[in-house]
């Protein structure tokens, strides 16, 4: 298909033609408060040698660093044949297909990533894709205030400890749909939604209550008395997870009495690189009773008129080709690639293999909090059980001592000193099954150094 | 030819209206409406208890080929939905008249049932088609 740029000239004509006197006039039925206002931080454009060069220079600066940052994404080590299968030239597209019912092959993909996300979440259905984890939990708060018709209303309760990007990513999703987020601030002591603070949210009702496990601190929440006070409440409960963690700890449809009622989280740990933030892909789970509100495509299984099994696109009266604008599903397989990555991945490692990394990535961590907490001037903030993440709290300002590390090429933590100002000097680190003990020794040291010599400035 | 039944009162949007001599109405959609629609996989009905004036959206009908949605045909409450649907949908296609139900209302204004069609208007409505 050739790239064909409209000149003025046929613009014009065009808009003659349907008579119209602006490009503009066309979108005039779409209200003005509903309006993105303008574009305005994003640079110009750049051309394609440029882009390159910048591209690489970005490229470079991930090169040959120790990574202890977390904070949602995680470096994982990623057998070889995961991107050399991914990349071969039948499965090379991040969408399903048009005319999906004649690639069996990427159906297949698809439907058994769908059927490994459900059995980490041990949910009824899983759809075959977001486009990440925080546009995850928007779509499930979308899905929730849709699908909790008896709680009659349009507020959502959000942990404070869900990841800060995640809130503020759903806040921009679905405040122009008049869905109002309030957040629950956590305990300051802990690190975890204290049971006794949703007290003062008793008297009102909420659509659904939203928590993550492990938390954005790396801590384990409470989710049993989490899961049964949202219940209790008649709110749906949101669960946002780690799918490695799901190695390891009990599955959200066992939460609590009744088990979580959404699932979503990130599928980066599964087999997808950091590469500098992006692409990931997000992923979604639901109870039985909710799936017609679930967006995203969803392939099933079947047989053809000879009993033989084939996959085909399901469910598909919620979307928006069939529904316009009452459609439930508004959203595609964007991110089909790294899903396929991510299915051969789990493939490879097997339920045992990830186990074993996400045990790994905790012992690592331990072994890290002791090494970095034995140094003065460093100490842990949160004390209660956690996966493989951790608050620590620098007696120099931590900024400025991340950056000292950055130096030594070691990328130390992520500094909360923005999202979590009450926790002072404080840091999010993370040592995944990737972190060797010559790795730990060396972050050790360079941070006792750093600590005990005088500031320059 | 679908069938018509002339005791009914019948919608522009292809529901059938029944009521019974304790001035309860139960709704559904027409013959002519389910074989339009085909086979029918879901059913999204009212809450009970909800408060619906008459055009009002109550619900979906799902079925293979597309989704449509339901309207109150008359204004006051809903006292009763058909929970066998939730497992048997196809009911709407094998006796959309009877098994195949929708919900109940109360009739809040006896007036709402002037606006809606006889039998022989109805099935001349669809002969328009």
């Amino acid at each position: 298909m050739p790239f064909i740029p409209h000149s003025e000239i046929d613009l014009k004509q065009m808009l003659d033609t349907v008579g119209v006197a602006s490009v503009d006039d066309l979108f005039d039925e779409i209200p003005d408060n509903l309006r993105a206002k303008g574009l305005d931080n994003v640079p110009k454009a750049l051309s394609e040698m440029e882009l390159g060069r910048l591209m690489n220079e970005r490229a470079k600066q991930d090169e040959g660093n120790l990574c202890f940052i977390g904070a949602g994404a995680y470096e994982h080590h990623i057998p070889a044949a995961v991107w050399d299968i991914a990349m071969r030239g039948e499965f090379l597209t991040a969408y399903t297909p048009y005319q999906a019912e004649a690639s069996q092959g990427t159906l297949q993909v698809i439907y058994e990533f769908q059927t490994n996300i459900v059995n980490l979440t041990g949910l009824f259905a899983a759809n075959a894709s977001l486009y990440d984890g925080a546009s995850g939990v928007a779509e499930a708060v979308l899905m929730a205030v849709r699908a909790n018709r008896k709680a009659k209303t349009r507020r959502v309760l959000i942990a404070g400890t869900v990841h800060p990007r995640y809130r503020q990513t759903t806040k921009s999703i679905v405040q122009s749909q008049n869905i109002e987020m309030i957040e629950i601030p956590y305990d300051s002591e802990t690190g975890v939604i204290d049971m006794d603070i949703l007290s003062q949210y008793e008297d009102d009702t909420y659509a659904a209550v939203i928590i993550q496990q492990p938390d954005f601190f790396g801590n384990l929440e409470q989710v049993d008395a989490l899961t049964d006070w949202a219940h209790a409440h008649n709110s749906l409960l949101i669960a946002v997870v780690n799918p490695l963690s799901l190695a390891i700890y009990s599955a959200p449809s066992e939460w609590g009495e009744k088990g979580a009622d959404i699932a979503v989280g990130d599928g980066q740990p599964l087999g997808v690189p950091l590469s500098s933030g992006g692409p990931y892909y997000g992923f979604m789970a639901c109870t039985k009773p909710l799936i017609r509100q679930m967006p995203g495509r969803i392939i099933g299984k079947t047989v053809d008129l000879d009993g033989k099994p084939g996959y085909t696109l399901t469910l598909q009266a919620r979307e928006q080709h069939i529904r316009r604008a009452k459609a439930t599903s508004n959203i595609c397989t964007n991110q089909g690639l790294a899903v396929t990555a991510s299915t051969i991945h789990m493939a490879l490692l097997g339920t045992e293999g990830l186990e074993r990394v996400a045990a790994a990535s905790l012992g690592n961590t331990e072994k890290l909090v002791q090494k970095l907490t034995s140094i003065e001037g460093v100490e842990l903030v949160f004390t209660g059980p956690r996966f493989h993440e951790a608050v620590l709290r620098l007696n120099k300002p931590v900024d400025e001592v991340l950056a000292a590390l950055a130096e030594q090429n070691i990328l130390g933590g992520l500094s909360l000193k923005r999202q979590y100002p009450e926790l002072g000097e404080a840091m999010l680190v993370c040592a995944t099954e990737m972190r060797s003990h010559d790795d730990i020794e060396q972050y050790f040291q360079v941070l006792s150094h750093i600590l005990s010599s005088e500031p320059q400035s | 030819m679908s069938e018509i039944p002339s005791e009914l009162k019948y919608s522009k949007e292809h529901e059938w209206i029944r009521l019974d001599d304790e001035g309860k109405v139960t709704i559904g959609i027409t013959d002519h409406a389910q074989e339009l629609l085909g086979d029918m996989v879901y059913i999204e009905l009212p809450e009970v208890n909800d408060t619906v004036a008459s055009g009002d959206e109550t619900g979906v009908v799902e079925s293979v080929k597309a989704a449509s949605d339901i309207y109150a045909p008359i204004s006051g409450k809903i006292i009763e939905v058909n929970e066998e649907l939730a497992d048997a949908p196809e009911n709407v296609n094998s006796e959309p008249y009877e098994s195949g139900w929708l919900y109940k209302m109360t009739l809040g204004d006896e007036a709402d049932l002037d606006d809606l069609l006889t039998a022989d208007e109805y099935a001349e409505l669809i002969s328009d088609e």
